[in-house]
C-alpha cells in the first residue's frame, strides 16, 4: 500500500522542514530499534544460543511445565473474574447516577498508582501468618500467602482496572438509550445485557481481556512477594525465569522468557488487528 | 439528592447487583489489603515509622527510585511526544510496525524485559561490548535503571498524546502561518498548549508506573545498597528478613510519594487548563 496516498499532501506551512522531519524520523526509528526490537530479539537469540534441543529441554523440564500450568490456571481464574468485575463496574457507573461515582472511579484506578511490590506487601500484612486473619485462616487449613490464593489475589490486584477502564468510556459514550428502548419493549435485565449491551461492547471487552491476560500471565513484582517461591508449587513462569536466571541457567531462563515473549507478540498482533478493524469503536477508550 | 443516594433515577435494572459485585471485589482485592497496610503502619506509630524511614539506606533507595522514575519519565515525555508526532504526521517505512510495537512494554512481562535488557547492555552483551570501550557502562549502574524504566514507561505518553494529535485541525496551523508565525512558533505556542493536558496525563501514568517498578529493574540494576538499590527491592529484602515493620514503613512512604506526585501533576493540569482555556 502506498502510504503517500493515505492523506492529502500537506501544505508546506503545516509541516516541518524536510531536514527536521528526517532527523526526527531517524531518531525515533533508531531509539525504537534499540529499546524495543533489540531486547525482543535478544530473548530469542539467548534462548536458542545452544540450539533448539537445549531450548526445548528447558521448556519441558518438570519445573518449567509446572510453572506454565500454574501461570495458565492463574490467568484462567483472574481474567474471567476481572471481566465480570469490569462489566459490573461499567454497568453501575455508566447506567446509573449515584453519589461518589467519581470517587469510585478513582478507587478502581488505584492499583495503577500502587507499586506491585507494595500490593504484595499489603497482602502479606493482611493474610500473612502474623496477622490475626492470616493466623485464623491457617488454623482452618487455609493458606493464602505463599500459596495459590495469594498469587491469585496479587494478580487480581495489579490487573484490577484493566477491563473496567476499557469499558467505562465506551459505555459512557453509547449512553443508555438503547437499553431503555429494550426495556420498554419488555426485555428483562439479562436479556437487555446479552442482546443489546454485550454486542455493543464486545470489542472493547475483548481488548481489555487481552491486556488483562498479558499482565496476568506476566506479573512479577506482586507475585514475587506472595509466592514464597516453592519450586513446582508456587512458581509462576516469571518467577521461574528469575530463579533460573539467578542460578545461571541462562538457556532455560530465556526459553521460558521466549514463550512469554511469543505470548506478548500474539497479544500485540490481536490488539493491532482489533485496532485496525474497529478503530472507531475503540478510539473512545484512548481519549481519557 | 437524598433519593439518589444509592438508588438511581435510571429505569434500568441491575444497579444493586452490579454495584454489589463492584464494591465486593474492589473491597476484597484492593481496599482491604491497602487498609491492612495503613492499619499496620498506624500500629507502629508515626515516630517509629519516621525513624525507620530516616535510615540512610532506605532514604537512598527512595531517593533513587524517585530520581530514576522522574528522569525516565521526562525522557519518555520528550521522546513520546516526538514518537507520537512522527507516527501521526509523517509517513515512513516501518511506521505501522512501530505503531504496533509501541505497546510491547505493556504486553511483555517485566521479568522478560529485565533479563533481555541485561543480556544486551551487560559488558558482554551486544550493545555493552560496543559501549564499554567508550567507557560507558549501562548494566549494573543507575543508567541501567533509567534504561529499564524508559522501556516500561514508553507507551504511556505516546498512547495518550497520539489521539489528540490526530484530532488537531490543520486549519489552526494554517491560520497561525498566515498570520506570520514561523513553524517553530506555531509548534510552541499553538500545538504544544493543545497537547499539554494529554502530555501531563501520560507523564503521570509513566511516573507512577516507573516509581513502583520492580521486575524489569532488579536484573539490570546490580542492587548495591546506597547505589543501585531501588525502594521496592528493599521492601522485598526486609520482608525476607521478616522485618514487617520496616517493609511497612517503606511501603507507606512509597504510597505517600506516589499520591503526592499524582496530586502535583493533577494540580499542574488544572492550572494549565485554566491558563490556556479549555482545550
Amino acid at each position: 500500500m502506498s502510504d503517500t496516498n493515505l492523506m492529502t499532501r500537506p501544505t508546506p506551512v503545516t509541516t516541518e522542514p524536510r531536514l527536521a522531519r528526517h532527523i526526527l524520523i531517524g531518531t525515533v526509528v533508531t531509539l525504537i530499534a534499540a529499546l524495543l526490537f533489540a531486547p525482543l530479539m535478544a530473548v530469542f537469540a539467548e534462548a536458542l544460543r545452544q540450539g533448539w534441543a537445549a531450548s526445548f529441554e528447558g521448556l519441558t523440564s518438570p519445573d518449567a511445565r509446572a510453572a506454565m500450568r500454574l501461570t495458565l490456571i492463574v490467568a484462567a481464574v483472574v481474567v474471567p473474574l476481572n471481566a465480570v468485575f469490569g462489566i459490573a463496574a461499567a454497568w453501575a457507573i455508566t447506567r446509573f447516577d449515584f453519589r461518589g461515582k467519581a470517587f469510585l472511579i478513582t478507587l478502581i484506578d488505584l492499583p495503577f498508582s500502587v507499586s506491585p511490590v507494595v500490593a504484595g506487601l499489603a497482602l502479606v500484612l493482611l493474610f500473612g501468618a502474623n496477622s490475626w486473619l492470616g493466623a485464623w485462616l491457617i488454623d482452618h487449613d487455609l493458606r493464602i500467602v505463599f500459596a495459590f490464593p495469594g498469587i491469585l489475589l496479587a494478580t487480581l490486584f495489579v490487573t484490577f482496572p484493566f477491563v473496567a477502564r476499557e469499558l467505562i468510556p465506551v459505555m459512557m459514550e453509547q449512553g443508555r438509550a438503547e437499553e431503555e428502548a429494550a426495556l420498554t419493549l419488555g426485555a428483562g435485565g439479562w436479556r437487555i445485557f446479552f442482546t443489546v449491551t454485550l454486542p455493543n461492547i464486545r470489542w472493547a471487552l475483548l481488548y481489555g481481556v487481552l491486556l488483562c491476560n498479558a499482565r496476568a500471565m506476566g506479573e512479577f513484582g506482586a507475585v514475587a512477594v506472595v509466592s514464597g517461591k516453592i519450586r513446582g508449587e508456587t512458581t509462576t513462569m516469571p518467577i521461574m525465569i528469575e530463579m533460573l536466571y539467578n542460578e545461571y541457567l541462562s538457556v532455560a531462563a530465556f526459553s521460558l522468557a521466549a514463550a512469554l515473549a511469543l505470548l506478548a507478540l500474539v497479544t500485540l498482533l490481536l490488539k493491532s488487528l482489533l485496532e485496525w478493524r474497529y478503530a472507531d469503536l475503540l478510539a473512545i477508550t484512548r481519549r481519557h | 439528592m437524598r433519593a439518589g443516594y444509592l438508588s438511581a433515577p435510571s429505569p434500568l435494572p441491575g444497579f444493586g447487583l452490579s454495584f454489589g459485585i463492584t464494591i465486593s471485589i474492589l473491597s476484597i482485592t484492593v481496599l482491604l489489603p491497602i487498609a491492612a497496610l495503613v492499619g499496620h503502619g498506624l500500629g507502629i506509630g508515626a515516630a517509629d515509622l519516621w525513624e525507620v524511614i530516616s535510615a540512610r539506606r532506605i532514604r537512598a533507595a527512595l531517593a533513587l527510585s524517585f530520581r530514576a522514575a522522574l528522569a525516565a519519565s521526562v525522557f519518555n515525555l520528550v521522546f513520546g511526544l516526538a514518537l507520537a508526532w512522527a507516527l501521526v504526521r509523517y509517513r515512513f517505512w516501518g511506521r505501522r510496525l512501530i505503531d504496533a510495537a509501541i505497546d510491547l512494554p505493556f504486553a511483555l512481562p517485566t521479568a522478560v524485559a529485565g533479563i533481555a535488557l541485561t543480556a544486551l547492555y551487560a559488558p558482554s552483551g551486544v550493545f555493552g561490548q560496543l559501549l564499554s570501550p567508550l567507557g560507558i557502562q549501562i548494566a549494573y549502574t543507575e543508567t541501567g535503571i533509567w534504561l529499564a524504566l524508559i522501556f516500561i514507561g514508553l507507551p504511556f505518553v505516546v498512547r495518550t498524546v497520539q489521539p489528540v494529535i490526530e484530532e488537531i485541525d490543520r486549519e489552526v496551523e494554517e491560520a497561525s502561518a498566515t498570520l506570520g508565525a514561523r513553524r517553530t512558533y506555531t509548534l510552541r505556542r499553538v500545538i504544544l498548549p493543545m497537547l499539554t493536558p494529554a502530555l501531563l496525563t501520560g507523564f503521570a501514568l509513566a511516573l507512577a508506573r516507573s516509581f513502583g517498578e520492580y521486575g524489569s529493574v532488579i536484573f539490570i540494576a546490580g542492587n548495591l545498597p546506597f547505589q543501585t538499590e531501588i525502594a521496592p527491592l528493599l521492601i522485598v529484602i526486609r520482608l525476607e528478613e521478616y522485618n514487617y515493620d520496616a517493609a511497612t514503613a517503606i511501603g507507606l512512604a512509597m504510597l505517600l510519594i506516589s499520591f503526592a506526585m499524582l496530586l502535583t501533576i493533577n494540580a499542574i493540569q488544572i492550572w494549565s487548563r485554566r491558563r490556556i482555556g479549555n482545550v
